[in-house]
């Protein structure tokens, strides 16, 4: 038997809720993309907690799909990085503030 | 008496996957050298593929490692020490004022939200799907061939956009990535 789904989902919350901090106060974009990371894989965890619990594969098959888009979100995220970081020096999303009114 | 419900295997791999979650995702988001942040991530996604195993998620542990922890991760790793911003960052200077008291109530409100919903509500109804028949769900070679038939069955459409997805993330990558001076003397053999 295994443990209450409900204790999969609490860790999935406070995973969240880690990553959402770390986005919030984080000035470094790379840094800022892990935390991102970090969320989708709370998510992640939720959406198998409920495949097992209500026995359906339609959850994983979800996951399957989140890590297909957050590799395609890495690569090209990652790829704005660099080009900025060309320009600017410095990955520190506070520098780019060109576009404020 | 949950610990005389639940056998003491599911616990002792519940709390390590926790363990490793929490301790993996506050380094990420503390410690100042975005290496150390990286590798701290590599801990997390550990983690996350040993609750998947737990759970019967066979597939998506292997998935989690290989991709997350083997490509993901080696890509930030890459761009970082591409970069050369393997310096600390400052984090104890705050630009903006109190950011960190508001984030910190935001995520409390949330997280608290969150907790509140799950011991409260009743929006899940634990009926058992229809679209598996009732078939508890497998682990081990089973639950591939379960995964990969739903894959390629009822999510084929969704899967052959993911394709898609791929080529587009790639050219976009590689157009993003690539030097200025290589583009213009491109367009300049385009003119001759």
């Amino acid at each position: 038997m295994n443990v209450p789904a409900a204790w999969y989902l609490i860790l999935a919350a406070v995973l969240f809720g880690v990553g959402s901090f770390g986005l919030l106060t984080r000035r470094s974009a790379l840094i800022m993309f892990m935390c991102v990371e970090l969320m989708l894989n709370a998510v992640n965890l939720t959406f198998v907690t409920f495949s097992r619990t209500l026995s359906d594969i339609g959850g994983q098959a979800s996951v399957f799909f989140v890590m297909v888009v957050a590799a395609a979100e890495v690569t090209v995220g990652l790829g704005i990085v660099v080009s900025i970081f060309r320009r600017r020096s410095s990955t520190s999303v506070d520098e780019l503030s060109e576009l404020k009114g | 008496m949950i610990g005389a419900t639940y056998a003491l295997a599911s616990i002792l791999v519940f709390v390590t996957a926790a363990l490793l979650i929490l301790v993996g995702a506050v380094g990420v988001i503390t410690l100042k050298n975005p290496v150390h942040s990286a590798l701290s991530l590599i801990m997390t996604l550990f983690g996350v593929a040993v609750a998947f195993v737990a759970q019967g998620a066979d597939f998506l542990a292997a998935v989690e490692i290989i991709v997350y922890a083997g490509a993901i991760v080696v890509l930030f790793l890459f761009v970082i020490m591409f970069l050369g911003v393997d310096r600390k960052e400052h984090v104890h200077v705050e630009p903006l004022v109190g950011q960190r008291a508001f984030a910190a109530v935001g995520v409390v409100v949330t997280v608290g939200g969150l907790i509140t919903l799950m011991a409260r509500s009743h929006w899940v109804t634990g009926a058992m799907s229809v679209s598996t028949k009732g078939v508890a769900l497998a682990s081990g070679q089973d639950n591939v061939k379960q995964l990969g038939t739903a894959v390629f069955t009822t999510y084929l459409f969704a899967f052959e956009a993911t394709a898609v997805l791929l080529v587009i993330a790639v050219v976009g990558a590689v157009l993003l990535a690539r030097r200025e001076r290589a583009l213009q003397s491109e367009e300049v053999e385009v003119e001759a």
